[in-house]
């Protein structure tokens, strides 16, 4: 029974992580058309932004540290994807294959550069000790990470879904993922909705960034393009441009891959979850978010 | 008159094909204009052109400003309203939010709109996508409404609509064209008889007739050549 709890509980944490990476994933296309596959960027750009504010930080105390840390990498998150968006992908508006080639060529080209300037090795990252300790629920010891992680996801959704339903740009932004052209022919500037969106994607990727280095405890040039495979994943599962399928796809993928890791063999956990996705776009190929929303 | 809205040699490509092929014509400052013609001549790309909605070539002012290469939003801006074919309403939000997300004028049009239309402040907390398809051009209307306009683009306001609701559209464009200038793309020439001033008539992309709508509509003959109908 503790098994199952804690294999529940990081699978859920697991899936938190997922939806950091994949809900913004989901707006930019949902608004824009655009497969982002700059977004493992984010993430990785955040991460490292977190790291090396840390790192800089020696002898202050850890918790400043981390709180620091982890403010400047969701801004520099934040900050690199509105860059993103007004130097790369506006030019390229409506041209969909440049938008892919362009994405995927940062997305190689941020690696790169961080490859080449901190190396390909993974770095240590501090985190607050009570985050390394466990909590005991129902017989199971569950590292306190993975709760941060839950409650992470869920203040992200909560707020993501209390600006698209309560504020004029939300109104704008789900109004553009319906008819775009006709947000532009009621006079709205949509493009500002751009830049807003792929900030708080951004924003997003990058506070899932900074929580796998508490989850990993280390940080690695190649963890935003390992992560945004699984985030695509989701994406597709839950349906394009639908925040709430895409909450239940991630948790469902973060469990389908825990619980096969465990129960059926350690390895089979990434097949299981390509299998899941082959599975739902047979039977529903627009996601699960034709069921949902 | 004063051309509220003057158009000049507009060319406009769709893939390979040549939809508008120089076409000219001005729209006069008040009352409705309606553009004919018959399916797939180039109506609906019309005023797609004039709102930006499709790239275009050639010249198109309003109130002698070139707005040929202004953004869709800044032509808005400049007093455009649009009500697209199809009506084009946001079917995930509500009326409310259909409504709110149109407001450009700092005191918003709503004792119009609702004295117009009293059956959407009932329906404000629905999801637009539920409405009939009545109620669905209601709300296409009344977004364009809500703002002062000089001039209102109007696609097909009765299209798939029942005879009574028809004739409701009509009513509600007579009162419009009491308070700016409509141009109208209309196939229901009852409609287009109770409310036009000026007609334009397209056929194959060009421009075959600019003249007063009675006239246009009282020459059986013409109407048919032109419109192939009656």
């Amino acid at each position: 029974m503790s098994t199952f709890v804690l294999l529940t509980v990081t699978g859920i944490g697991l899936g938190a992580l997922y939806f950091l990476i994949a809900s913004g994933l989901s707006l930019i296309y949902g608004l824009m058309g655009v497969l982002n596959f700059a977004h493992g960027a984010f993430l990785t750009v955040g991460a490292y932004a977190m790291w090396f504010t840390e790192s800089k930080l020696g002898g202050t105390s850890i918790y400043v540290r981390f709180f620091l840390g982890s403010l400047v990498g969701l801004v520099v998150g934040a900050v690199f994807a509105a860059l993103v968006e007004l130097v790369l992908i506006r030019p390229l508006y409506r041209r969909h294959i440049e938008q892919v080639l362009v994405t995927v060529g940062l997305g190689l080209a941020t690696t790169a550069l961080i490859v080449s300037i901190w190396g390909n090795d993974a770095r240590p990252v501090a985190a607050p000790p009570w985050l390394g300790r466990t909590t005991t629920l129902a017989g199971a010891h569950i590292p306190n990470d993975r709760f941060v992680l839950i409650v992470a996801a869920l203040v992200v959704l909560i707020g993501l879904n209390a600006f698209l339903r309560r504020t004029r740009y939300g109104l704008i932004i789900r109004a553009g993922v319906e008819n775009r052209a006709m947000v532009t022919a009621l006079g709205i500037d949509v493009r500002r909705a751009f830049t807003l969106v792929f900030a708080i994607g951004g924003m997003c990727a990058a506070l899932a960034g900074v929580l796998s280095n508490v989850y990993f405890s280390t940080v690695d040039p190649q963890r935003g393009t390992s992560l945004l495979i699984f985030a695509f994943i989701v994406v597709v599962i839950g349906g394009l441009g639908s925040l709430r399928g895409t909450a239940i796809a991630a948790v469902v993928v973060g469990l389908v891959q825990q619980y096969a890791n465990y129960y059926a063999s350690s390895g089979l956990g990434d097949l299981s979850v390509v299998l899941l996705l082959g599975l739902v776009l047979l039977a529903r190929p627009g996601g699960l978010s034709r069921s949902f929303t | 008159m004063a051309a509220l809205l003057s158009v000049r040699d507009l060319h406009v490509y769709l893939g390979e094909s040549h939809i508008l092929q120089g076409i000219d014509f001005d729209v006069a400052e008040g009352g409705v204009t309606a553009l004919l013609g018959r399916n797939g001549v180039g109506k609906t790309t019309t005023l797609r052109a004039l709102m930006g909605l499709v790239d275009r070539r050639g010249r198109i002012e309003l109130a002698g400003d070139d707005v040929t290469s202004t953004a869709t939003h800044k032509i808005v801006r400049r007093g455009v309203g649009y009500v697209p074919e199809d009506r084009d309403v946001f079917a995930g939000l509500t009326v409310d939010e259909n409504l709110r997300l149109a407001e450009r004028d700092a005191e918003p049009q709503y004792g119009l709109v609702y004295d117009l239309f009293p059956e959407l402040k009932e329906r404000g907390k629905q999801l637009a996508g539920t409405l009939s398809g009545g109620q669905q051009q209601m709300v296409a209307i009344a977004r364009a409404l809500l703002n002062r306009n000089r001039v209102l683009l109007v696609d097909e306001p009765t299209k798939g609509l029942a005879p009574l609701l028809v004739a409701e559209v009509a009513r509600v464009l007579e009162r419009i064209s009491e308070l700016t200038t409509v141009l109208l793309v209309e196939q229901n020439l009852g409609v287009v008889q109770r409310v036009a001033r000026d007609a334009i008539v397209l056929d194959t992309g060009r421009v075959v007739h600019i003249g007063p709508a009675p006239e246009l509509l009282a020459d059986t003959a013409m109407v048919h050549r032109m419109l192939g109908v009656g």
